[in-house]
């Protein structure tokens, strides 16, 4: 099985330094396509490779690449921001591949910015990540000084600028336009769609975001040809991933593998399956914003729309998993208030629902609740539903409540009845 | 347009606009909190949620926010489906869950958009069972309240005071349902329009902190449609009157000027209204008397003994007090009451105005200009409403470009977001640092002459056969040349210029500068001192000076003066001279003042509260102001003083004075269409002051008799000092409250608009005297260049807009926003004069021999050889503006300068 976005993360080596990266082929997607391509071709091949955003919401990446403005017309001042600033609860896969292997995410960063012909990247880096922070700033020198950063790249006619920005660490920031806002120097506060980032993005230019793992896909799509890229994946999505699995698994990881990959070889095979004792209740597919799913559902693959159809979404690919003796009521209690104090505060549902989501959750807990506490909380979840909020976090925290309630509810109801001490709370 | 259907309704409509601000256009009721009429959609507070269908088989719909929504060809919306209403419903009970429901003791209750809402969407039953986040609250200084717990964070404030007008100061602080709206620590709010907070904000976080010392409801409030007199800019404002005294000034939206918004001035000023210093009874020879009979008697029997009589009118008079005063005494005694340099200034702008060619814009249409050059004004001090609207035509460059982009208009941030470094060119060229040089292309600091000279350079680099000057600097010189070709790009430039500087070629240099530029719909306005100061000059009169000579001849012995501080216009020695060589002095006015002091017949006059008149602002617009409440104890309008000694019972009526006004003076000709507004808009029965829900009436007086007085008659006016009447008939210029059934703030606004922001229905107040037409030939008396001369210094006056003006600097809390007392210096002149911020400093004028000490205070853009003092202080009276001074340290024991020797 091949797996191009770990090759170079061995056990032997705290990280994948320039020499190591170019011994396993790196750079050569960078020099073919500077020297071999036209920026809309490099497009073109993304697009036919099939890749799709990393980031959560798994849009087209060669078609949002084409859908910045480039004519003779257009505002010839372009950016490309990478968003590395993962702070979805359960998610660790970007900071994997930035501090084992920077080099890869670099190429990446160039090959991204050449198709768009965007003369200044910025990296956000996630507040935290100070291990990915100096590895990166390390790798950036060595491109430097190898000229595939600055003043014409391999001697072309293309200058390539990349600023690493280490965030002050909102989850917020992790939203695209609120990222924007962020680097800006202005409060991280999404900003309204349309304009798309795409027409008017960082200081009102056309930009391009892309999730670090995104971008690390791009240049073996550039090195090995789109063909080889397809023929990675088991599903109609394409190449690989990485994917992850925590809680009260044997041996929790993260692992590359095919798109379409299933559930139930992820926890099952890589995972090492259930720790001894605990059995597997249910699981967030893609981090803390996405619905759970029950273990009927282990036999989807991990591609874009079975997931959907099963009722959940991909997000980030990193499975949270729920065990039969954690409260199923503590862990939303526990994922709300995580995202009621990451609210940004600007859209009323958002700010003033999850604090009051958070309250019933804690008041049915603590023997306080309702029966009709639970309509309420449903009642919430639809009015923070898609559409009704400004950004896309307050639905996403929706997620695992609306389906708590779904698969969960007697959990719900036994705190409320009196019956707390039959819940398994550990 | 587009035709859209909105709940099985068809609808035409204009299709450059939002979902929201079309419903509202169309009259109907939708909520919102975000969203305001001048600031654009944001999309924040999700209150204005409506269905949006596919198509025509579509039947669920689509949640969609009205605001954030453009209007399209054909398409099918609901306000009133199920899902949208308890959507509407459901947020505000969000909002709610941290309100602390405090509206009985809350000074927004009974005007308060919150609660509108609240009620519109039919939120009635809490189920949030939580505690609720409480916050601190700050002291902002003099004007503004602040009680955070109440704010819904629908960001309104920060986004009118940061983006709409500039401010820095107040910040949305912390996160989630913690959001602050406050300064980083307590403190004065510094932005000059900070009042507006009170509107702008739809919960009482924000509240009128002068108010709240004599609050009373809305409702309990009585009032009348009113101008502002702090400026020339004629603001319309709405104050609130109880119990005889003025409580209030709100904004009254004009759709040509002021728009949405007041100045802080405008908003606070009032305070002088109810100040101890007012002339409440008459006086002879400073013995206060109670008999209005006796006082008009003594009047009467000044008059026909006299020899002659002259009168001096007053830029802060009405047309109608002024032309009373002209009619009383005679054209030929007439006197204007301005000083040599403002006679000659306002006589120019005047001329320029009707025969310059020019048109003389609105604020609004100022808002549309793409490029702006300041000659010689810092315009937040000397006409603050401009600073505002050229702040918003700075925002042009970046809507044409949005509309490239395809981004509409009214999408706040996302044109903000546009805006960084797309902005409209603005150039100041000033005496000093101005206000508004944060969003300015470039600045230049000179002094007058200086000034002067940019100008005619710049109107040179515009047209070669326009004079230039000569030994201009080339830095200069290569200024002109680019603010001149910025100028020739844009479609709609506009030049300010005005009377601050006192000097001539300033104005003469604006002039060629706008005749210069080659667009057509270019554009010169002027600010002008007070608020009658172009109608005064447009009646025309001699100079204040040849008033004095006619004293000084002997051929005079009786002067009236009305409203009119001669002591801030001429100098003491020759105003002492004046009074004390005229026989008889009888002075017309509301407050104290040097020459009150003087008056062997002093009368008492009302205040623009309490009486009516006509002012024409700086455009040319002449507007009217109507009494709020009937003038206390002997008070009463000054026309009426000087009609009540007239022969003739016709001047008994005030419209009878503004009709005689318009067919005798050619330039107000046209104010003859609203001489009739009396007559015309009554129809039978006459606009109540007093709001339906007016409360106390039979009790207010109980204290003082039993029995409820009768209402006080108006027989000049619409209006009925009283509940009883109708205001259906009235057209909205003419309501004293804006109020609509549900929409209780001022925001029920847009149930009189054509559209939302456009006209008032019926039309907006006033009537342009002026249009433009014409061409004058090149000014070329361009002054040399300044120089300044060793040891001497030239007072520089610099019009601040807390205390240069007269009538508000006796507002407490405009006092207490005043600038320190001091001079402002060059830092080299400081280190000739071994000085530095705060040491005392003694001024000596030139010629005279009047000694001032005061603080300096060092100002790095102020040009060398010139002293800056803020205009129009009591403490610099004795200094006359422009002249020469030497300046000395001194002895830094001696002063105690917070008292200051005059
Ligand atoms: C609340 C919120 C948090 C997000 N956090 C991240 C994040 O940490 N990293 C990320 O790549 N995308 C995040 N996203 C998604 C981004 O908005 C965006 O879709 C993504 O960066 C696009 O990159 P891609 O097309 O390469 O996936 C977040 C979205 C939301 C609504
Ligand atoms: S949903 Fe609203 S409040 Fe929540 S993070 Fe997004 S914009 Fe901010
Ligand atoms: S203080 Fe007022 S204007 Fe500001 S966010 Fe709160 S409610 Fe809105
Ligand atoms: S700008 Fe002038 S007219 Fe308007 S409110 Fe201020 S002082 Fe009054
Ligand atoms: S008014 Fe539309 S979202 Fe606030």
């Amino acid at each position: 099985m091949e797996k191009p976005l770990t090759k170079n993360i061995q056990p032997d080596r705290a990280f994948a330094t320039l020499a190591d990266y170019e011994s396993t082929g790196g750079y050569l997607g960078m020099r073919k396509a500077i020297t071999d391509l036209q920026p809309k071709e490099v497009q073109q091949w993304v697009k036919d490779a099939g890749l799709r955003g990393r980031g959560g919401a798994g849009f087209s990446t060669g078609l949002k690449w084409s859908l910045v403005p480039m004519d003779a017309d257009a505002p010839q001042v372009r950016y490309l921001v990478v968003n590395a600033d993962e702070m979805e609860p359960g998610t660790f896969k970007d900071r994997l591949l930035l501090e084992k292997d920077p080099h890869q995410l670099i190429e990446g960063i160039i090959i991204a910015a050449y198709a768009i012909q965007a003369t200044m990247a910025y990296i956000f880096l996630r507040g935290e990540y100070h291990l990915a922070a100096q590895r990166l700033a390390y790798a950036l020198l060595e491109a430097r000084s190898k000229g595939y950063l600055g003043k014409h790249v391999l001697d072309s006619g293309f200058s390539l600028e990349i600023v690493l920005h280490t965030s002050a660490g909102r989850y917020i920031c992790g939203e695209e336009t609120a990222l924007l806002n962020a680097l800006e120097g202005k409060r991280a506060t999404p900003r309204a769609k349309p304009p798309f980032p795409l027409i008017s993005g960082l200081w009102g230019k056309p930009t391009v975001v892309n999730n670090v793992e995104t971008l690390c896909n791009v240049p073996h799509i550039l090195q090995y040809g789109v063909e080889w890229y397809q023929g990675l994946a088991r599903c109609v999505d394409k190449g690989t991933k990485l994917f992850g699995a925590s809680g009260r698994v044997k041996y929790p990881g993260l692992w590359e593998l095919p798109m379409g990959t299933s559930i139930r070889e992820i926890i099952e095979e890589h995972a090492g399956g259930m720790r001894d004792g605990y059995k597997l209740r249910g699981f967030l597919p893609g981090g803390a914003s996405t619905d759970f799913l029950l273990p009927e559902h282990l036999d989807v693959g991990m591609e874009f729309d079975a997931i959907a159809k099963a009722g959940s979404r991909m997000g980030t690919g990193n499975i949270i998993v729920l065990d039969d003796k954690t409260c199923p009521v503590q862990m939303v209690l526990n994922l709300e208030q995580f995202f009621a104090q990451e609210s940004c505060g600007w859209c009323t549902p958002c700010r003033d629902g999850l604090p009051w989501t958070v309250t019933l959750l804690k008041d049915i807990i603590a023997g306080k609740g309702r029966l009709e506490d639970l309509d309420r909380l449903a009642g919430l979840t639809r009015m923070l539903g898609p559409g009704n909020t400004f950004c896309a976090l307050a639905p996403g925290a929706m997620e695992p409540l609306q389906s708590a309630l779904k698969y969960f509810r007697e959990d719900f109801e036994r705190y409320i009845v009196g019956h707390y001490d039959e819940v398994g709370v550990v | 347009m587009a035709r859209i259907e909105i709940d099985g309704r068809f609808y035409d409509v204009q299709d450059n606009t939002n979902v929201l601000s079309t419903c509202l256009s169309l009259g109907m009721d939708l909520p919102y909190f975000c969203w305001h009429p001048a600031m654009g959609s944001v999309g924040a507070c999700r209150q204005c949620a409506v269905i949006q269908y596919k198509d025509a088989e579509d039947t669920r719909g689509r949640l969609v926010m009205a605001c954030m929504t453009p209007v399209m060809n054909d398409m099918r919306l609901s306000i009133s489906s199920e899902q949208a209403r308890r959507f509407r419903s459901d947020n505000i009970e969000l909002l709610m869950t941290n309100h602390p429901h405090d509206c009985p003791v809350c000074e927004e209750g009974g005007e308060c958009h919150l609660q509108d809402m609240t009620v519109m969407t039919g939120h009635t039953f809490r189920r949030y069972r939580g505690s609720k986040r409480t916050h601190n609250n700050q002291n902002l200084g003099p004007f503004i309240n602040h009680e955070m717990n109440r704010c819904i964070a629908c960001y309104r404030c920060v986004r009118f005071y940061n983006d709409y007008a500039g401010g820095h100061d107040l910040q949305v602080l912390g996160v989630h349902n913690n959001v602050y709206f406050g300064r980083f620590e307590d403190g004065t709010l510094e932005n000059e329009f900070s009042g507006n907070l009170v509107e702008v904000c739809p919960t009482g976080v924000f509240t009128d902190k002068t108010f709240s010392a004599h609050y009373a409801r809305k409702w309990d409030l009585q009032t009348a449609p009113s101008i502002c007199v702090h400026c020339g800019l004629g603001c319309n404002t709405a104050p609130g009157e109880r119990y005889g005294e003025l409580r209030r000034i709100i904004n009254r939206y004009h759709g040509a000027v002021n728009g949405y918004f007041l100045c802080d001035r405008g908003r606070f000023g009032y305070g002088f209204v109810n100040s101890s210093k007012r002339i409440l009874k008459p006086r002879i020879d400073n013995q206060p008397i109670i008999a209005i009979e006796t006082a008009e008697s003594h009047f009467r029997k000044l008059l026909n003994a006299a020899k002659s009589t002259i009168g001096i009118g007053s830029p802060r008079a009405s047309l109608e007090a002024n032309f009373a005063l002209r009619e009383l005494v005679g054209e030929e005694n007439f006197f204007l009451g301005l000083n040599d340099t403002e006679h000659t200034l306002l006589n120019t702008i005047i001329d320029l105005m009707r025969h310059g060619g020019i048109h003389s814009p609105s604020l609004r249409e100022i808002e549309q200009a793409d490029a702006v050059l300041i000659l010689g004004e810092d315009v937040t001090h000397s006409a603050p409403r401009l600073a505002l609207s050229i702040r918003q035509a700075l925002r042009n460059a970046s809507f044409a470009m949005a509309q490239t982009m395809h981004i509409p208009l009214w999408q706040d941030a996302a044109i903000r977001q546009l805006r960084g470094n797309v902005q409209s060119p603005l150039f100041i060229a000033s005496i000093c640092a101005t206000r508004l040089d944060d969003v300015a292309t470039n600045t230049y600091h000179g002094s007058p002459e200086n000034v002067a000279r940019l100008g005619f350079a710049i109107a040179h680099c515009l047209d070669d056969s326009t004079p230039a000057p000569f030994a201009l600097s080339t830095s200069e010189q290569s200024l002109a040349s680019s603010i001149a070709s910025r100028l020739k790009q844009a479609k709609r430039p506009l030049v300010v210029s005005g009377t601050s500087c006192s000097c001539l070629a300033v104005i003469q240099a604006a002039y060629n500068i706008a005749k210069a530029i080659p667009s057509k719909d270019k554009q010169l306005t002027f600010t002008v001192p007070e608020c009658n100061s172009v109608g005064l000059t447009i009646m025309g009169g001699k100079r204040l000076q040849q008033a004095f000579e006619r004293i000084d001849n002997g051929l005079t012995d009786n002067v009236i003066i009305l409203e009119n501080d001669l002591y801030r216009r001429a100098s003491h020695k020759a105003v002492d001279l004046f009074l004390e060589t005229a026989a008889h002095v009888s002075v017309i006015d509301s407050l104290e003042n040097k020459t009150t002091e003087k008056a062997q017949l002093l009368l008492p006059a009302a205040t623009f509260a309490e009486s009516e008149g006509t002012l024409v602002n700086n455009e040319g617009r002449a507007q009217r102001y109507f009494p709020v409440y009937p003038a206390t104890e002997a008070a009463r309008g000054s026309w009426q003083w000087l009609t009540s000694v007239m022969e003739d019972p016709h001047w008994q009526h005030h419209d009878a004075l503004t009709s005689a006004c318009a067919t005798t003076l050619p330039g107000l000709a046209t104010l003859i269409q609203s001489a009739s507004v009396t007559e015309d808009a009554i129809a039978g029965s006459k606009i109540p002051r007093q709001p339906h829900r007016y409360s106390g009436r039979t009790a207010m007086h109980a204290n003082i008799k039993v029995s409820e007085p009768g209402p006080a008659h108006d027989l000049e006016t619409p209006f009925a000092f009283s509940m009883e009447g109708a205001t259906t008939h009235a057209p909205p210029a003419l309501l004293p409250v804006i109020w609509a059934p549900g929409w209780n703030s001022n925001q029920a606004i847009n149930k009189f608009q054509e559209e939302i922001s456009g006209h008032l229905r019926d039309g907006d107040t006033g009537i342009r005297l002026i249009e433009a037409s014409g061409e004058l030939p090149w000014f070329d008396d361009i002054p040399t260049a300044f120089e300044p001369e060793p040891g001497l210094w030239r007072i520089t006056p610099l019009p601040n807009i807390f205390g240069s003006e007269e009538l508000s600097q006796q507002s407490p809390s405009i006092r207490e926003r005043q600038p320190l007392v001091c001079i402002l210096l060059n830092p080299m002149d400081a280190e000739t004069l071994a000085v530095g911020t705060g040491d005392p400093i003694e001024i000596r004028e030139f010629a005279g021999a009047t000694t001032l000490t005061i603080h300096a205070q060092i100002e790095h853009t102020l040009p060398r050889g010139l002293v800056g003092v803020t205009t129009g202080l009591p403490e610099f009276q004795s200094l006359q503006a422009w002249t020469q001074i030497t300046l000395k340290k001194a002895n830094p024991e001696l002063q105690d300068l917070s008292e200051v020797p005059l």
